[in-house]
């Protein structure tokens, strides 16, 4: 039990995943199913920003004479935290070993991209639904469906 | 070849060190200055001129590749794994070639189409959705980076989107297919993107060949790497129309403009199934149970269903886009098949069915959007008579057709049987069953077609007879170079299917 309250973000990840995609299958309006793919896509998003909390991690900054990364073996090359001279005085970068909770920039970078891409589709589907609105003069799916259906028996008709 | 080596000495030296960069970068830029362009015309023109130059620079790429191997182009000049690089080796380069062809032959075809069918302020901005999609197809076949070929999978998938919406101006049934299309393609790309999300827990890199390095270290990963396993592939499912997830495939392919018919079921559902060869056999492998498992129960099972099922439905369909769109789901059904039984010779059938049906389908497509070009057909019942009033595209129809079923002399039976024999070696006797089984009943379909349009006479209109009324050049031209493209890789395979059999000793290793 205390695992699953240690790691409270997956839950929180699964449980909105499961619901959105609920929403998409199981509501029959068009708007709504919109809203449940939205809800679908944040939990992605809620992934990745989990995923990129990494205890102990190492900024990725290049300094001089310094090795970065990890040989081939997994140890990393560098030990110990690195002097950083900056605007108002010196600090420390954390380094390997160190318990800082370091936030990993690749995976928001990656983020922000699946979200442009959440704004886009949301944005493309809504307009889509104002065209079915205007066109159908519905946008619940059953309707649709039945006038789809009646104009298809139409088409084959003569 | 001394032929394909004067090719090659006459391109310029920038088209092939840089060409990976600009196969994306051209299609990309033009779309967005060609949705400001005023004029239809020159709409038209400029992406006429852009495909070729793509198709041009993808031949030279693939050209290039026969000859030196695996080239990477470093993007920004950052090394991979840590920058974002492009791979071109002998998986992807026919599928380049194929995509960028593809588009030239839509391209030459949507000049009358589009008149017909999209409105004059509509035609610049969809020359400017096509060009995206273009770009987002050749992305995602070129990059080596697992989060870029989202983004791509997304530009290629939302352009669609609007280009099959664009079908309302004809038949508003285009709208709903536009946007159950939209829900289910982006649950698919959802589930790929959270797919790859594990893949990067696993292994802590996005660069494909470093995350196949790192998953054999870790000899197939522990249950993240199954779990990204199961996410990626249900995603590719629905963006290549796998059988049970095929179900926004007839609706997209029959009421979205027929350009767009003819460009997605010729490279769409294509890029899709080569990300499903890439992840199953080079960032993940056979070797490891899971995919093996997958392999065996979920492709073949999934594939031989949709085979039978898929010509079954396209035997009662009474349109005949639904028809065609019905048996592309049966023919990825053959493309599964080959790539679950794993063997090199399989997966090299596979590929070749892929490549053959896109030419095939493309060309099938196009023939169909011309008799709706003329007389408005989109019932089969409709194309009683063709034979005598549109001569030039029933001929052009039958050949394809005939190539579908799989006649000697045609590129549906060289991958048909490369195929068989493939299934045959490796033991599989009742999948040889079911391919003759499904041959059968293509020839069902397409022969109840034919027989409408050969052995009946022209319908009556107003009591006048339908007189003769042959497509336009610019519609002729396409559809017969797919046609003679059919007959000729039918005739004379080597090429095809050394490109391949190329493809599949890359995945598999000779043997």
């Amino acid at each position: 039990m205390s695992e699953i309250f240690s790691q409270y973000n997956y839950v929180v990840v699964i449980v909105l995943m499961m619901t959105g995609l609920y929403i998409v299958f199981a509501s029959r309006n068009l708007i709504k199913k919109l809203a449940g793919l939205s809800v679908f896509q944040t939990s992605v998003f809620l992934l990745y920003i989990t995923i990129a909390k990494v205890t102990g991690g190492q900024p990725p900054i290049l300094v001089e004479d310094k090795p970065y990364g990890a040989d081939k073996d997994g140890h990393a090359l560098l030990d110990g935290p690195i002097q950083v001279a900056a605007g108002d005085g010196a600090f420390l970068l954390p380094g390997p070993g160190s318990d800082v909770l370091y936030s990993n920039p690749l995976p928001h970078v990656l983020i922000l991209t699946a979200i442009v891409v959440g704004v886009a589709t949301l944005s493309i589907g809504l307009a889509l639904t104002v065209r079915i609105r205007e066109v159908y003069h519905s946008i619940e799916e059953d309707e649709i469906q039945a006038m789809d259906f009646v104009y298809n028996l139409e088409g084959t008709a003569d | 070849m001394p032929v394909m080596f004067s090719v090659l000495e006459m391109t310029p030296d920038w088209m092939l060190t840089h060409g990976p960069a600009f196969l994306m970068a051209l299609p990309l830029l033009m779309a967005s200055i060609m949705a400001v362009l005023p004029n239809k015309r020159v709409a038209w023109a400029t992406t006429f001129v852009v495909t070729a130059l793509l198709t041009v620079t993808a031949f030279a790429l693939a050209l290039y590749n026969a000859e030196v191997g695996t080239t990477i182009y470093k993007m920004g000049g950052w090394a991979p794994p840590h920058g974002i690089s492009l791979v071109i080796d002998a998986l992807n380069a026919p599928i380049l070639v194929l995509i960028a062809l593809m588009s030239f032959i839509t391209v030459i075809y949507a000049l009358p189409a589009t008149v017909a069918e999209i409105k004059p302020n509509k035609r610049a901005p969809f020359y400017a959705a096509f060009l995206l999609c273009i770009a987002g197809l050749l992305g995602m076949v070129i990059t080596g980076d697992a989060f870029n070929v989202f983004v791509f999978l997304e530009v290629s998938s939302i352009s669609t989107y609007v280009l099959v919406a664009m079908g309302a101006a004809r038949d508003r049934r285009a709208l709903s297919a536009a946007y159950n299309y939209l829900i289910l393609g982006s649950i698919g790309a959802t589930f790929f993107v959270i797919g790859i999300g594990f893949l990067y827990m696993e292994t802590g890199t996005l660069n494909m060949a470093d995350m196949a390095r790192i998953l054999a270290d870790l000899d197939g990963g522990s249950r993240v790497a199954k779990v990204a396993f199961a996410f990626i592939i249900i995603g590719l499912g629905l963006k290549l129309a796998m059988f049970p997830l095929h179900t926004w495939l007839p609706g997209a392919y029959a009421y979205s403009p027929t350009p767009v018919t003819v460009f997605l079921a010729s490279t769409a559902t294509k890029a899709a199934l080569y990300l499903l060869l890439r992840f199953t056999f080079f960032v993940f492998d056979p070797s490891y149970a899971y995919v093996a498992d997958l392999l065996l129960y979920i492709l073949v099972g999934m594939g031989v269903i949709g085979m039978v099922f898929a010509s079954l439905q396209a035997i009662f369909q009474t349109d005949a886009r639904r028809m065609l769109a019905f048996s592309s789901v049966a023919q990825v059904g053959y493309m599964l098949l080959g790539i679950g039984i794993a063997t090199t010779a399989s997966v090299a059938a596979g590929y070749l069915h892929l490549i053959n049906h896109a030419v095939i389908k493309g060309g099938l497509f196009i023939a169909v959007g011309a008799m709706w070009y003329r007389f408005g057909i989109t019932r089969t019942e409709d194309f009683k008579g063709l034979g005598k009033t549109m001569p030039w595209t029933m001929g052009a129809f039958t050949v394809l057709g005939l190539s579908l079923v799989g006649v000697p002399f045609t590129a549906g039976f060289v991958s048909k049987v490369n195929l068989t024999l493939a299934a045959a070696n490796a033991g599989w006797y009742w999948a040889v069953g079911l391919i003759m089984l499904t041959s059968i009943l293509a020839l069902i379909y397409i022969g109840r077609v034919l027989l409408l349009a050969y052995f009946q006479s022209p319908p009556t209109v107003n009591g006048e007879v339908v007189v003769r009324n042959e497509a336009p050049l610019m519609m002729l031209i396409p559809m017969w170079a797919c046609a003679t493209a059919s007959v000729v890789i039918g005739v004379n395979s080597d090429a095809v299917v050394g490109a391949s059999i190329r493809a599949a000793e890359l995945l598999l290793g000779a043997g």
